[in-house]
């Protein structure tokens, strides 16, 4: 009988731990509806939120000294407490993945604009609805070009932006000027033939690319091909990356080290998305096409007057269709997630990091240009090297496709990019069928993806 | 007589007694267990359980969120990972080849270098404790750490390798890369049987602890040399012990993740492609939890079906030797 019972009351724990976890389990996976009402309920003051933010500076470390002291008077400011993560970037989606997946996530989270399209499938945001932009002060201060990066057409976007780059050309000023070279490149045609004079096949090289690394190989491949008068997907969504106009564009980029040999094979290593900027810094490559870079190239010890910024080159003759592009849209969102259960403290959070007074300091601080418009008052955001990149973002630069598929194009071919130019660095020959056949992989992989 | 047969009924009786006894305290064991099979349960097998049933579902990010509401896709995600005409199983199969590969080069290798140390350490000598744990270093060190070392070692520009092979002995002019290209199956393999054969040496060790001296005091009596005393007394004794060792080291590497993630980050050069990280590419990369799933359940199997024709031809073998 003693043994009987105890069986029963063994069962019935075991029953109730099985019963609590599936309970715990399906509490996470449900989307909270409740959070939709938002103001009503406690006052923010005294809440405490969760930001995520992502890796801006040089290094982790050196996120948490920019923001720390920024959040603690925001914190003075509202009463609202915010538990600060800088999350690198290698991680951050596959963090607010498992965050959406399991309902449990931060409150206010950075994302890569590129981004915004797929994360908008997921549900995990909180639409930014007209609503909540009155309530985030917005007067129509976000630059239009930086709002069209939030999310698909016709649907309400997922967040606002806080940071904005876009492509450059930087080049060595002293470098140039041995081998002289007196402006910098306009036309790809230019930009190898400087090339050529500025690699000396002892340890100096043209131009230096991020070539291991999926993001920067996508950014290119898109800029590239609408140059080329190209484009990833149709206009039903379809991916479309074996046309010849795409096959051109990324032969094109594969061979400035296949063919041109103006970049150093080792980049084909490169991937941890400083190893081109410190080539660049250390002068063992004169040219560097990046986002803002002027904060990180003065950490590896290059000051401003050393090099220039001049907008990305354009084919000497454009192809039919091709569109004047050199850059995407970059930058960086602030999301609030739907789960939050802190909307009003999160949207407050929001409102403060893109006000006047922080969209200055911020991106002083990590050399990004401000996403408002009323912050460019801000005598540091008037340098050469930010006007050049100011007039690129505001008359030439575009956003990325704004499809669901978004990041899945840019992890397959930014895969496919990194094996030609694994094959590259092997000394082969890089040839369209090959290209071709590359692509032609990528697609069927990204269609996978459903 | 009847102290025989009064013997005979107090043993029955006994017996009787025993037998009630165990009846009722059989069940005392089970219940002991029970807490642990729950937990058993919880951490392994219902997430083992919600992955085979993802694998049935059409996992994408639409779903991701609330996936319990992920439409059903069949047999699709199978059909789709085996279709060997398509990218996605193409690369699949490929990966399958470069594990099987990888995975039978590192368990050689290991279990070579892993029982060569533990002869060489099995006679006493001065400074054998030190080496010993000198030995175990790479199996002590964080994976994560261990690995990047590799990774840094293996850098094309500035990596240690490079600078020895090219710079310092001259072996050939042409830096080449270890980290991209057909190199990089050559470095996962090594990086791999570094930090593996420190396990094999551990085990294999601790097997040779059980050998009785005399056993080889006799074989030197008469006059079998180190050789002989090897093949004849140190192996044959030693086959428990590499049964289960072989398996284990089958199983992890051809599981391995932290390797490959670590050395090559998300994207292995194709050369160097397990189907661990192939699988991660599916699932996170593409955001396909699905058919991320439904390759996991089919290495599961594969393994299972490995292991059980292992363990039946192995078990075949013992009870052949024991005869």
């Amino acid at each position: 009988m003693h043994g009987l019972a105890h069986r029963r009351t063994t069962a019935t724990i075991a029953a109730a731990a099985v019963a609590a976890l599936l309970a715990a389990c399906g509490s996470d996976t449900k989307p909270s509806t409740t959070t939709t009402g938002g103001s009503s309920g406690a006052p923010a003051s005294g809440q405490s939120i969760t930001y995520w933010a992502s890796d801006q500076g040089s290094s982790i470390a050196d996120d948490v000294k920019v923001l720390t002291p920024e959040l603690k008077a925001f914190t003075a400011q509202t009463g609202i407490k915010v538990n600060l993560e800088v999350i690198g970037w290698n991680d951050l989606l596959n963090r607010i993945l498992a965050a959406t997946t399991s309902g449990q996530g931060p409150d206010v989270v950075n994302i890569g604009n590129t981004w915004s399209a797929s994360l908008q499938a997921t549900g995990a945001f909180l639409p930014v609805s007209s609503d909540v932009m009155t309530q985030i002060g917005d007067t129509g201060r976000f630059l239009p070009g930086a709002l069209a990066a939030t999310g698909a057409a016709g649907k309400p976007p997922v967040g606002v932006p806080i940071y904005s780059t876009a492509y450059g050309l930087y080049y060595n000023k002293a470098a140039f000027a041995a081998a002289g070279i007196a402006t910098p490149p306009a036309t790809w045609e230019d930009l190898v033939a400087d090339g050529k004079k500025l690699t000396d096949g002892a340890g100096k090289w043209g131009l230096t690319l991020e070539a291991g690394q999926i993001p920067e190989n996508a950014h290119a491949a898109f800029v590239f091909s609408e140059q080329q008068g190209g484009s990833w997907f149709d206009d039903a969504g379809k991916p479309t990356f074996t046309t010849p106009q795409n096959v051109a564009a990324i032969k094109q980029i594969v061979d400035f080290m296949a063919a041109d040999k103006i970049v150093n094979p080792s980049d084909a290593e490169s991937s941890n998305g400083t190893e081109a900027l410190q080539e660049f810094a250390s002068g063992k490559a004169a040219m560097l096409m990046w986002q803002p870079a002027g904060a990180n190239l003065a950490k590896y010890g290059m000051t401003a007057d050393q090099y220039g910024v001049a907008p990305l080159p354009f084919p000497a003759s454009p192809p039919a269709g091709s569109k004047h592009i050199d850059s995407m849209v970059g930058g960086i969102n602030l999301a609030v997630f739907a789960n939050t259960k802190h909307k009003d403290a999160a949207l407050q959070l929001v409102k403060f990091l893109t006000s006047q007074p922080e969209e200055i300091t911020l991106n002083k601080a990590y050399g990004s240009l401000p996403s408002v418009s009323d912050a460019y008052s801000d005598p540091a955001f008037k340098t050469s090297d930010d006007t050049v990149l100011q007039n690129v973002l505001a008359s030439s630069a575009t956003a990325m496709p704004e499809i669901a598929q978004e990041s899945q194009f840019e992890t397959s071919v930014g895969t496919a990019m990194k094996t030609l130019f694994a094959d590259a660095a092997s000394g082969k020959a890089i040839t369209d069928a090959m290209v071709g056949d590359a692509l032609n992989q990528a697609q069927q992989k990204m269609e996978a993806g459903g | 007589m009847t102290v025989a047969t009064d013997r005979g009924r107090s043993l029955r009786r006994l017996a009787a007694a025993d037998r009630r006894r165990s009846t009722r305290h059989k069940a005392l064991p089970y219940l002991l267990l029970l807490p642990a099979v729950c937990f058993e349960l919880l951490v392994h097998v219902i997430p083992m359980l919600v992955g085979v049933w993802i694998s049935f579902k059409q996992l994408t990010i639409y779903f991701i969120r609330n996936w319990t509401g992920a439409p059903s896709a069949g047999l699709n995600n199978y059909r789709f990972a085996l279709n060997f005409n398509n990218a996605v199983g193409k690369a699949l199969l490929h990966s399958f080849y470069v594990t099987l590969g990888f995975t039978v080069l590192v368990v050689a290798l290991s279990w070579l270098i892993g029982t060569g140390a533990a002869v060489l350490m099995q006679n006493p000598f001065r400074g054998r404790g030190l080496l010993r744990t000198y030995f175990l270093v790479p199996y002590a060190l964080p994976a994560f750490s261990a690995t990047i070392t590799w990774e840094f070692m293996f850098q094309r520009d500035h990596g240690l390798v490079n600078q020895v092979i090219v710079h310092d002995l001259h072996l050939t002019s042409h830096a080449p890369f270890w980290l991209i290209g057909n190199n990089a199956f050559a470095s996962l393999v090594i990086t791999a049987v570094w930090r593996t054969w420190p396990f094999a040496f551990l085990v294999v060790t601790a097997g040779m602890q059980s050998i009785p001296t005399d056993l080889y005091e006799a074989a030197v009596m008469d006059g079998a040399g180190v050789w002989q005393r090897l093949r004849k007394i140190t192996l044959p004794s030693l086959r428990p012990v590499n049964l289960v060792l072989v398996l284990v080291l089958f199983l992890w590497n051809f599981n391995d993740f932290n390797t490959p993630f670590v050395l090559f980050g998300n994207v292995a050069a194709p050369q160097a492609n397990l189907l661990s990280l192939q699988i991660y590419d599916t699932s996170f990369q593409n955001w396909n939890f699905g058919s991320g799933s439904a390759m996991s359940v089919l290495l599961l199997l594969f393994l299972l079906v490995v292991t059980a024709i292992y363990l039946v031809a192995t078990s075949r073998g013992r009870k052949a030797a024991d005869v």
